[in-house]
């Protein structure tokens, strides 16, 4: 069947009509709603007396960002979530890709799906499963630990020291698989000969991951790290429902996307929320381009 | 270019598949359109939570007697969600309801705005009915403005629940947990000797009841009328310096409310008292703890306290559709005024009325089988009635956890009362006009 010659798409137009679903959703979803923060940032409105409410501030809901206790202190939290998931996925993720790579053929598949499934489980789901394993009294965790350890119950949730690990160790559970599944990808990229020249060599196997394994997976690690500052300063869903969307005791847990949040629907305060948006957004690009700097100079001597 | 890119068989059947999609997708759209031919032309749309939604839905066969043209639809959903969507609604004046059901606590933050119809002014003109609501309830839903947001429709008035065996045991008078602060402690420390069983579930719901005594007429709770910071008034240093006691001789438990360890204590015969409002006793004997059924009475509040817990408003907002005002209007004064609807909903869904001719009815002297036969509905009723209200202000929610927060300072890692409320006046005082 030929279409009829007024309904056929002219090759000069086609390209832009295949091209126009993703821009026009990326227009409405993406761009719109960025242009809209950048325009709230400056602006004070009452979000209930509707869009015609918003009065000019210029940089005065920056100027309240910036000297807010609160948003420093939900940026220390999340520094500190950033750090204390994104440090130990990667050391745990490379020596763990190596093992599975080198050692686990049997099952492969299997063990590399069971490190993979918490990544792609909803993460409401995990967050509603582990704040009754963190229970105080009747979880799972305490018990645990009292059986093997002979511990006090500790109150997980309740205890401003203690919110910060729970977080973090659903954060690192969640990430550790995907990680792995990178440095897997890697670590194929790898050329065997290497390693065979370096065992005719005698290299020690500790020697041949330090001097081959590592500078390979490189690129890789530039990668995965970038992946993991961005995500660990937008780090959101975790401790928003971890501790039931307030941020927790002493607000812990209360990251900057969850201030962002609770700024714009508990508190009424959508000026505010873009400001801190636009603040976060400035830090995350300022860690992105420290990481590029950081990794530049070992990435071109490939 | 003369390949074919599908081949026969497989555009006969994309043509079939085709053919029998769009009719349906079609079709469905002629459906309802069919449908609303037949259907009433006026349709007012009720934004709720549970369980108003419950209580609307109960209304609407009477609604359908005085308006038989005209159909309801309930849009429900959770608390939270319910709220979140009302804050988008007003904000961008799209998909608003007719009717919108609110919590006392969100009344507070809407009714700073502009966005929902003053019902002191015409056509709603709620002044002439101004009277028959409890007092507190309707001044809670006034503005700095003078403006009245919302119709009151449910109220939580505050109470003390006693489980009367653990008081036996450790000989304690129920006088005596009533009477005063010192005595409630007092009183607390020798239930803990006895039973074992601690006097609160957190040392912060005595905290809450204490800074809402005391209050000057006009003063908000955490701001006063003049926009000042009041957290560091003597009402918030006793609040603190109770708090800190209680917890120091460990006469609360440390639960959090609605955790599964609080419910657990309750169960377990744990707590030995609850501050909170009238609508916990359903609470505890639905859900919580049926099982204590009969061991629970009901007291006022220490130290002569009437505090509200709660309550529910319905709203109109200014950006809905004008030629449905009146009937919405109609409609919440079917929900609020009506003595029988507003009886209906506390027998159905223990909702305490607001309207203060349903509380004149003879289902308040009926004994209540949690409470031991208690009638303690007569109690609330008169707590209800002695409620001082106190202005609302948009950042009460923030200050609420700011002052929570500064308690937990107080209470775990030995702060100085002094300097924790100098540290909540400060992070106050920068929000104060924002």
């Amino acid at each position: 069947m030929r279409w009829p010659a007024r309904l056929r798409l002219s090759p000069r137009w086609a390209p832009y009509v295949f091209v126009s679903p993703f821009v026009v959703l990326f227009a409405v979803f993406g761009v719109f709603p960025l242009g809209f923060s950048l325009w709230l940032a400056f602006h004070s409105w009452e979000p209930t007396s509707g869009l015609d409410a918003m009065t000019f501030v210029g940089l005065g809901n920056f100027t309240f960002a910036l000297q807010d206790a609160w948003f420093w202190k939900s940026l220390g939290n999340t520094l500190w979530l950033a750090l204390a998931t994104g440090v130990p996925q990667h050391l745990v993720a490379i020596p763990l890709a190596v093992f599975i790579h080198t050692r686990v053929h049997l099952l492969r598949d299997a063990v590399v799906g069971a490190y993979f499934l918490p990544y792609i489980t909803s993460t409401v789901a995990i967050a509603i499963m582990f704040s009754s394993l963190f229970s105080t009294d009747y979880g799972l965790i305490n018990a645990g630990l009292g059986a093997a350890f002979g511990t006090t119950p500790i109150d997980w949730l309740g205890q401003p020291e203690n919110v910060k690990p729970a977080v973090a160790f659903i954060v690192f559970w969640r990430y550790l698989g995907f990680n792995v599944v990178l440095y897997l990808a890697a670590l194929q990229t790898i050329p065997k000969d290497l390693y065979e020249a370096a065992s005719l060599d005698g290299a020690s196997p500790w020697r041949q991951f330090l001097h081959i394994t590592l500078p390979g997976l490189m690129p890789m690690i530039y990668f995965g790290v970038t992946l993991s500052v961005i995500g660990g300063l937008q780090l959101f869903e975790e401790p928003f429902i971890l501790t039931g969307g307030k941020g927790g005791p002493d607000q812990a847990a209360m990251t900057a996307a969850v201030y962002l949040y609770r700024m714009a629907f508990d508190f009424n305060d959508f000026g505010g929320a873009s400001a801190m948006s636009w603040l976060l957004f400035a830090l995350v690009a300022a860690m992105t381009w420290a990481t590029n700097r950081a990794f530049r100079r070992r990435r071109s001597t490939r | 270019m003369n390949r074919r890119f599908l081949d026969r068989s497989r555009r006969r059947v994309l043509r079939a598949g085709l053919a029998g999609a769009l009719p349906a997708m079609l079709a469905a759209p002629g459906r309802s359109s069919a449908a609303s031919r037949s259907a009433p032309s006026v349709r007012l749309v009720v934004a709720a939570y549970p369980l108003l939604d419950a209580i609307v839905r109960e209304t609407l066969p009477r609604w359908r007697e005085l308006h038989p043209g005209v159909e309801v639809q309930i849009v429900s959903r959770q608390y939270a969600d319910h709220h979140t969507a009302m804050t988008t609604a007003l904000s961008t004046s799209v998909r608003l309801p007719d009717v919108m059901a609110l919590e006392a606590s969100y009344v507070g933050r809407f009714a700073h705005g502009r966005g929902l119809d003053d019902l002191l002014q015409p056509p709603f003109s709620a002044g002439a009915h101004r009277a028959q609501w409890v007092p507190y309830a309707v001044e809670q839903a006034i503005n700095r403005r003078g403006e009245l947001v919302a119709a009151p429709t449910d109220i939580g008035p505050g109470t003390l629940l006693v489980r009367t065996d653990l008081l036996q045991r450790a000989k304690v008078d129920e006088g005596e947990l009533t009477a005063n602060w010192t005595s409630f402690v007092a009183a607390g420390a020798r239930i803990k000797a006895a039973t074992g069983a601690s006097l609160v579930s957190n040392a912060q719901t005595v905290k809450d009841i204490v800074i809402r005594s005391g209050l000057q007429p006009g003063e908000g709770l955490y701001y006063g009328a003049d926009g000042q910071v009041r957290v560091q008034s003597e009402r918030f240093r006793l609040a603190f310096e109770l708090a800190r006691e209680v917890r120091r001789q460990r006469l609360d438990a440390r639960v959090n409310a609605w955790s599964n360890e609080w419910a657990e204590a309750f169960r377990r015969g744990a707590l030995a008292t609850e501050l909170s409002g009238a609508w916990m006793a359903g609470q505890l004997a639905n859900w919580v703890a049926p099982g204590t059924k009969g061991l629970w009475r009901a007291a006022p509040l220490p130290a002569s306290t009437y505090v509200g817990y709660g309550g529910s408003y319905y709203a109109i907002p200014r950006q809905s559709d004008p030629s449905r005002k009146a009937l919405a209007w109609d409609l919440i004064r079917l929900l609020t005024l009506d003595r029988q609807r507003q009886l209906e909903a506390f027998r159905t869904q223990d909702a305490f009325p607001a309207l203060q001719a349903a509380q004149d009815d003879p289902f308040f002297d009926e004994p209540l089988p949690f409470l031991g036969g208690q009638p303690a509905r007569r109690l609330w009723r008169d707590s209800a009635r002695r409620i001082v209200a106190r202005p609302p202000h948009k950042q009460d929610t923030f200050a609420d956890e700011v002052v929570g927060t500064e308690l937990d300072n107080v209470l775990d890692r030995g702060k100085s009362i002094e300097a924790a409320l100098a540290d909540a006046a400060r992070l106050l005082a920068r929000r104060a006009n924002r």
